[in-house]
């Protein structure tokens, strides 16, 4: 059989970054096809390129065997890709049956023809299983309801393609089961549907065969039915260096006195319920793929989010209703994506640093200009923070200087449990290291640390304790010398129910 | 109930029970007289907020319709009373310079990437200057044209007369209410209103929707002027200072949201005639200072953005 759709040597450069090369895909109608892979992977650039909103810098589309070089996602979509993204890309005030139609209405004398429009759309709905008032408002429908609409507009109006960018996101079990019985609908139909998902299980539910990108290149495309949830995980995660020796932690260090305790944390449809303690002096990493609630959890141990169940403790009881309590209890966060939640570019390093002990003194104490550039200076020769001055602005360092500049602004308010949310994303190499000696330093300062991170290895080289998280719930928690990469990977793997 | 229709409703409730108690007060309210003189004196501002409800509702703003119509007004006098032109002519060329005008503002607006209250904030110092440039004195306008249109109405039963501009307004909103919801392009208002980013995606023709927009309600501002040179009998620059906002609190009384995507032009009829009401109230009463009309405009408003707000905040927590 031919494939109707393929990329074949497909890259594409932003900037210095090389978003991805050489990747090749081939798409047979009557297949799902998952697309895997971590953050930054170039899932999205991928999916862009064959959907027509990038051009490839190199390497061609090939549309049922004749090359295609689209201007625009629409130009795709007429020529049979149609895509579905994770926010419904359909106008919610809008009735069904017009979100169906938009700019394809079917008119008369210049006016709208309400009733074919309204008798077409619940025809087409009905092939989906799909029977509503097709005259209400989308937005008044679950979000399920309007990925189907969203997914029928797009199968009517291109038909031989479709690409589902993350469709399950914020569907719950039922909703999903929905979707695929949708999707297996297509694939009888022949239709090529790409599935993008951080969801493990619901690959192997519904794929045929899986592709596994990391860091911009093909790792391999390979039939569901032979691999393992193990297989993939480590494809995902990459780096065979994984199962070689990595410089585990020996011996748990004695940890201090008990620092945080967190009894049944959680919040619905983010994390389920969780207990965790931290302890004076370690570090507990924290292991899980994209999407598993790692984040999640961060932000509700930093009053980012307020729990709707459990309670905190620091010494006596704590209530987190936003991250100023958290910072006057003596907590710290690095966020995720250090560039929109972490650095004020614009600023100066020394404006930097300061900025979250200033907001804990509060704006009446101003901290004196002598008293700022010591504190800036204390802590950039402590982390090795390497700017020109400490007046120039963050942005125009590397992102391994970034990421200190960020540590230095917690450190100043002398915090007791500092949150490290991926540190070293976006780092190059060389900083890794370092960034990872800075977390070992800390920890020997008496610092209790959560780090959530991707990169097994670092994780087993910092961590006095490894927790796991899948599907939105902490499921394992390891210590000592149980802590290796290969033991991780399982435990991320495991089936639902089976013990990790 | 389709959440965008609970606001209209509300709108329209409102103002029957806001009639029904100002006739018990007044019954000289209840009457085609009273309805009749309604309609004309509020012809110009309600075909100003036919307009504006096309802006609102594609999520933007037009605060230059005022001084459209004030520019308008000088226009047409200067073309009719110092050069001689036939109105008709004059209302021709007017029209075509104000919906240039209006479809300059949309391409600024669109190409840009300016917002809507900025552009049409200079649009409005533009129309407003280039007016008292021209002309800072009234000028008066002595036509034949003129005094017959200003005569011109059909009999209502009980002694009422619709004038013709009075009619004309009427028309202006079935008209729009027309193509606001049976054509494509008013599906498209709708649809870069509710996210013009799906929009885009979606293939909306965003530019051209963005310029028929503000070419529409300068147009329809421009035949606001023409009509209020033909009530006033006269040009002046500095005639309908205001009257933006008057049409933006008729818009968002009449049950649009403010910032896009949920509306009706039947609402903003209902907002126009709302605010007609409040102030024949006043004149009725006769002790009451005029600017109490504003007063009680500004709680209505205030009423309203809150009760779009319970609605929509109470149709967020059950989805």
């Amino acid at each position: 059989m031919e494939p109707v759709l393929q990329g074949r040597g497909l890259g594409k450069v932003f900037g210095a970054h090389q978003a991805l090369q050489g990747v090749e895909i081939d798409l047979f109608p009557g297949e799902v096809h998952a697309l895997l892979g971590e953050n930054g992977a170039g899932k999205s650039t991928l999916i862009k390129i064959l959907t027509g909103a990038y051009q490839p810098d190199a390497g061609t589309v090939v549309l049922e065997g004749a090359e295609v070089a689209f201007r625009d996602p629409l130009q795709a979509q007429a020529a049979g890709i149609g895509t579905v993204y994770q926010e419904v890309n359909l106008v919610p005030n809008l009735s069904v049956a017009e979100n169906l139609y938009l700019g394809h209405q079917p008119g008369r004398w210049g006016f709208l023809n309400k009733r074919a429009m309204h008798d077409g759309a619940r025809e087409v709905l009905a092939t989906y299983g799909l029977e509503i008032d097709v005259r209400a408002e989308l937005g008044s429908f679950s979000v399920a309801v309007q990925q189907i609409v969203a997914i029928a507009r797009a199968v009517k109006l291109s038909g031989k393609v479709l690409v589902l960018d993350e469709p399950t996101a914020s569907l719950d079990r039922a909703e999903v089961e929905r979707l695929f019985d949708v999707v297996r609908r297509l694939k009888d139909r022949g239709l090529a549907v790409v599935f993008i998902t951080h969801f493990l299980d619901q690959v192997f539910a519904i794929a045929d065969r899986v592709t596994v990108l990391r860091n911009g290149k093909l790792v391999s495309t390979q039939a569901i039915s032979g691999l393992s949830r193990t297989d993939v995980v480590r494809m995902m995660l990459g780096k065979d260096v994984v199962f070689a020796h990595a410089p585990a932690m020996t011996e748990a260090a004695e940890a201090g006195p008990a620092l945080a305790t967190f009894a049944g944390v959680g919040k619905k449809g983010s994390v389920q319920p969780f207990d965790l303690t931290l302890h004076q002096g370690e570090v507990v990493g924290v292991a899980g793929l994209l999407g598993s609630g790692r984040t999640e959890m961060a932000r509700l141990m930093f009053g980012v989010d307020s729990a709707d169940t459990g309670s905190i403790s620091m010494g006596q009881p704590l209530t987190l209703r936003s991250p100023r309590q958290a910072v006057a209890a003596g907590m710290g966060f690095c966020p995720e994506d250090r560039k929109v939640d972490g650095i004020f570019g614009e600023l100066s390093v020394r404006e930097n640093i300061v900025i979250a002990l200033q907001a804990k003194l509060g704006w009446f104490k101003a901290l004196s200009r002598d008293e700022q550039d010591d504190i800036a200076g204390r802590f950039a020769e402590a982390l090795d923070i390497r700017a020109a001055n400490h007046d120039m602005p963050v942005r125009l360092l590397s992102g391994g200087n970034q990421q200190k500049v960020i540590l230095a602004r917690w450190l100043a308010i002398d915090p007791k449990l500092l949150i490290l949310d991926e540190p070293t994303r976006g780092i190059d190499v060389g900083a890794h290291a370092e960034i990872v000696r800075t977390i070992n330093s800390l920890r020997e300062d008496g610092l209790a640390l959560l780090v959530i991170s991707s990169e097994l290895d670092e994780v087993v080289a910092y961590s006095s304790r490894v927790v796991v998280m899948r599907d939105r719930a902490m499921v394992a928690e390891l210590k000592g010398a149980e802590i290796s990469p290969q033991v991780i990977v399982q435990a991320i793997a495991a089936q639902e129910g089976a013990a990790p | 109930m389709n959440r965008s229709l609970r606001p209209l409703a509300a709108t329209a409730i409102i103002f029957l029970i806001a009639y029904a108690a100002a006739a018990f007060q007044f019954h000289g309210l209840v009457s085609t007289r009273v309805l009749g003189n309604f309609l004309t004196d509020n012809a110009f501002l309600g075909i100003t907020a036919v307009g504006m409800t096309f802006v609102i509702l594609s999520g933007g703003i037009d605060l230059s319709v005022g001084a459209v119509i004030g520019f308008t007004g000088v226009f047409v006098a200067v073309l009719i009373s110092w050069a001689g032109i036939h109105p008709l002519v004059a209302f021709v060329l007017a029209l075509a310079v104000a919906a240039a005008f209006g479809a300059a503002m949309g391409a600024a607006i669109h190409w840009l990437k300016v917002p809507s209250f900025i552009v049409t904030l200079a649009g409005m110092f533009l129309a407003r200057g280039a007016a008292s440039v021209i002309s800072a004195d009234s000028i008066p306008i002595n036509h034949e044209v003129y005094d017959w249109v200003s005569q011109a109405y059909w009999k209502m039963p009980g002694g009422g007369r619709i004038s013709l501009i009075g009619a004309l307004m009427v028309a202006i909103f079935v008209l729009g209410a027309l193509i606001a919801h049976r054509t494509r392009f008013g599906a498209n208002v709708y649809a870069l209103g509710g996210n013009p980013v799906s929009a885009e995606l979606m293939g909306v023709p965003v530019a051209r929707t963005t310029i028929l927009i503000y070419m529409l309600s300068s147009t329809l501002a421009g035949l606001a002027g023409i009509v209020f040179s033909l009530y006033t009998q006269a040009g002046y620059s500095l005639s309908a200072v205001g009257v933006e906002l008057d049409a933006i609190g008729a818009v968002v009384i009449g049950g649009t949201l403010l910032t896009g995507g949920y509306g009706f032009v039947a609402g903003t009829f209902i907002g126009v005639m709302l605010m007609g009401l409040v102030q024949t109230y006043i004149i009725f009463d006769g002790t009451l200072s005029s600017w109490w009309t504003k007063i009680v405009i500004g709680v209505l408003l205030f009423m309203f953005i809150l009760l779009q707000r319970l609605v929509f905040r109470a149709q967020a927590a059950r989805a």
